[in-house]
């Protein structure tokens, strides 16, 4: 579908190069942007209809994968908190940045929209979470379709992951 | 190149044989028997084969990976020849495996794929293949399928005789097929009587490793030594290789080679030279030859060039070597699982001949010698002959062999594989091949333990088998069912180059190790960015270094500038991935070699010379996920004395 629309952007500039080939002011204008006459009003109204995936809440959803439950102490433990920086800087920052959206979301206040065991499983299980999980499916499409990379970390790993997250 | 072997009257023949086959082919189409071969070979969708088959590529100088009783192909592993899909061969990583003392070779000829052995079974470790043209011997490690180390073969010229293992795998023995001088020097053609030699290599395999070294070259008369088999059991110890041109003829051999009435095949006992060397004995030649070796941490190949093999005269080691009288320029040298008998196919003898181990042990014991060939004896035929199955076939090449103590023998004039029974000599049945078959295939045909279900005919003419595809064709294989008394044809299909011997192995012996992904962890390249925190780009003079990472799906850089006309652009690309079946591509526009395939955790470097001024693309060639398309990236190229400063990011305006 993306491309779809690619190529129609792509066929509107190129009829705008060919219709301002006969101006001369009109033509400077365009050569810096794609404008594309209404479509932006229509897209917002309905995308406000519903809250983006990455923005959603949900607390009780622990996904699908090897995580079932976990519950976490109420002490961060900054031994694995560390571990798990070390692990996240080797393993994820080629998508993931901290505290910014990049390929996928950025980690920071992950916690406050996702269980524990979800995000685990996340890491874990990206394939069969984006099969199963309602939820990583539409982060899957809000991301562009971009699929999470499973990394292959073990299930130890991942857990320092989290404690790292715990700190952010 | 047998074909040249063979008289002009004898292809005739084989036109002629081809017609009948034909019919027969007809004949025995449709019906029952037809469904009941498609279920044979019907492996559903998502089911996997039961065998491996690794086929050799001839010329493509590669080797195949199939699967039997499908008949799919699965994968071409470039051995001696570069291969651009994967960049072996042009990649700064692959390069040193081609190296020989002749230079970079970008090419061979592979012939003979033998599996490595424990205790005379198949193991599933590795796999060993033979260059013919410029002599050298590969081991592909059975649980990456890449080729892993590459040794030349000095003082030997159309390494043909090879390259088949001991039981356990201590040697992997390589014959020549054209005598030369040893060592090399600049004498006339003339001079070839006594003056050549034949060198037939014992490369020593390490336990652990499977590293090669050549333990010893045995510098025999200056005949042509064809194929060979080491023994089996009783017979261990022992290795068999068939010769021709005893005449000793440099020029027409298509005549001249073929006058004696019998060449010889040369039993070699290796453990008694082995223990020669052991105590002292040999003498070290001096040499020049390549010794290549992949390793699997730092996806680095390195070359390193051998400067003395020891070498043995066989008169030195008395009781190492015998000739025993074979009928006709013998082709293949099969030696059956009980290690009791070897079979002499003789290629222009109307029978086959059977060695007896036995008889060749006991006219040893009584010095019963009919002459002597350059000092090494001549048993006699009678002595030694086990039997003969007689009349069988038109131009008998090879010899495999099942688990119910039968063996099969192609025959290449007249186009068939035939049956026959060990001990009594009697042929049970013959099934005709499309057309003219060279080798044959059965899993374990050649250990102490044949797995007699599938038999499989290589064949050098394809006619037509399949949709025609102008001069040039696939050559044919064909499957049969060898599990009941008669052989039955069930599949057909195409092999690529030319096959001319495979190895086929139970998939669970292999397919349980087969590696999944390179760990990011162990990877020890030394321009590896192992995140896309060490990614960088460096510049040495005019050299200029780009440590690049691949993830789905991007680049890390992606845009870079900086970069000169005549500057020597290296990217190491460093594939992030960390799960299986997900490789990226690397190709930038003007690449003068070829394109990267990178696998999860290796890393892989392509040299790029800019020639023109411009904003040049570079992509990913391998589909890796739905934004494949978008894996892309800019590099800047400015005039030789631009003063633009090296830059280099990523996604800098990402919201």
């Amino acid at each position: 579908m993306k491309n779809y629309l690619k190529l129609s952007i792509l066929m509107l500039a190129f009829t705008g190069i060919l219709v301002s080939c006969g101006g001369d002011n009109k033509k400077e204008e365009k050569k810096e942007k794609i404008t594309l006459n209404q479509a932006e009003p229509v897209k917002k109204e309905k995308k406000t209809n519903k809250v983006p995936a990455s923005k959603r809440v949900d607390l009780d959803n622990k996904g699908v994968g090897p995580i079932t439950s976990l519950d976490l102490p109420a002490d961060i433990d900054q031994a694995m908190a560390a571990k798990g920086k070390e692990v996240y800087e080797k393993m994820c920052t080629a998508c993931h940045k901290v505290d910014k959206r990049f390929i996928g979301p950025a980690p920071k206040g992950i916690l406050e929209r996702r269980s524990p065991e979800w995000v685990m499983n996340m890491i874990l299980a990206p394939e069969r979470m984006v099969r199963e999980d309602p939820l990583a499916k539409d982060l899957l499409i809000e991301f562009n379709g971009s699929p999470m990379a499973n990394q292959g970390l073990t299930e130890e790993e991942a857990r320092q992951v989290l404690e790292y997250f715990r700190t952010l | 190149m047998k074909i040249l072997n063979l008289g002009i009257g004898l292809l005739a023949a084989a036109a002629m044989m081809s017609c009948g086959d034909n019919a027969n082919k007809k004949s025995s189409a449709g019906g029952a028997l037809n469904s009941s071969a498609a279920e044979k070979v019907y492996v559903a969708p998502g089911e996997q084969d039961e065998y491996y088959a690794f086929i050799s590529g001839g010329y493509s100088g590669n080797l195949t990976v199939y699967g039997l009783p499908s008949g799919r192909l699965f994968k071409e592993i470039p051995v001696f020849s570069q291969f651009p899909t994967s960049g072996y061969g042009y990649s700064e990583e692959t390069k040193p495996m081609l190296n020989t003392s002749h230079g970079f070779i970008p090419w061979g000829d592979s012939h003979h794929p033998d599996i490595s052995q424990t205790e005379g079974v198949t193991d599933g470790r590795w796999i060993f293949i033979n260059e013919n043209n410029t002599p050298r011997i590969a081991r592909i490690d059975l649980e990456t399928f890449e080729t892993v180390e590459i040794i030349e073969v000095p003082n030997s010229a159309g390494n043909h005789s090879s390259s088949f293992v001991t039981e356990n795998t201590e040697y992997v023995v390589a014959g020549t097929r054209f005598s030369v001088p040893v060592p090399q020097e600049d004498i006339s053609i003339k001079e070839y009587k006594g003056k050549f030699k034949g060198a037939l290599s014992f490369i020593e395999v390490e336990k652990e490793t499977g590293h090669m070294d050549i333990k010893f070259q045995l510098l025999m008369p200056g005949f042509n030594y064809d194929l060979s088999h080491p023994g089996r059991g009783d017979s261990h110890g022992w290795f068999f290789f068939t010769t021709y041109n005893t005449e000793e003829a440099s020029t027409l051999l298509e005549v001249n080679a073929s006058q004696n009435d019998k060449d010889f095949i040369a039993a070699v006992n290796w453990k008694k030279i082995e223990e020669y060397i052991n105590n002292g004995g040999g003498k070290m030649m001096p040499s020049n030859y390549a010794h290549n070796v992949y390793d699997h941490n730092s996806h680095t190949a390195t070359s390193t060039m051998k400067k003395e093999v020891r070498v043995i005269d066989p008169t030195e080691v008395p009781g190492a070597v015998y000739l025993l009288p074979t009928p006709k320029s013998p082709h293949g040298c099969d030696v059956s699982p009980d290690g009791k008998y070897i079979v002499g196919n003789g290629k222009l003898s109307a029978n086959l001949t059977v060695h007896s181990f036995e008889k060749m042990q006991e006219a040893i014991k009584n010095e019963k010698f009919e002459g002597e060939a350059y000092g090494i004896p001549i048993l006699s035929f009678e002595d030694v002959l086990a039997g003969q199955v007689e009349q069988a076939g038109l131009g008998p090449l090879h010899t495999e062999f099942d688990d119910k103590g039968n063996a099969y023998t192609t025959f290449f004039i007249s186009s068939e594989v035939v049956k026959w029974k060990l001990g009594t000599w009697e042929v049970i049945d013959r099934k005709p091949t499309y057309y003219s078959v060279g080798h044959l295939t059965i899993a374990g045909g050649n250990s102490r333990e044949p797995d007699g279900k599938y038999m499989f005919a290589m064949n050098k003419i394809t006619k037509d088998r399949y949709l025609p595809t102008g001069p040039e064709l696939e050559h044919s294989a064909q499957l049969y069912d060898i599990s009941g008394e008669k052989m039955e044809l069930i599949l057909d299909f195409p092999t690529h180059g030319e096959p001319h011997y495979a190895a086929a192995i139970k998939a669970d012996k292999v397919a349980p190790n087969s590696k999944k992904f390179y760990k990011l962890s162990e990877n020890t390249h030394p321009f590896a960015a192992k995140s896309e925190a060490e990614t960088k780009v460096v510049r040495e003079g005019n050299v200029v270094h780009v440590y690049m990472t691949t993830i789905r799906s991007h680049f890390s850089p992606d845009n870079i500038e900086g970069i000169k006309v005549g500057d020597k652009v290296y990217f190491h690309i460093t594939n992030l991935e960390q799960d299986f079946d997900v490789p990226h591509g690397f190709a930038i526009i003007g690449q003068n070699n070829s394109e990267l395939l990178i696998m999860p955790g290796q890393t892989k470097t392509s040299v790029w010379e800019p020639k023109q001024v411009g904003v040049w693309p570079f992509y990913c060639t391998d589909f890796c996920s739905a934004l494949h398309q978008e894996m892309q990236g800019y590099i800047r190229v400015s005039p030789k004395d631009s003063d633009i400063e090296l830059e280099w990011s990523l996604g800098e305006d990402v919201e």
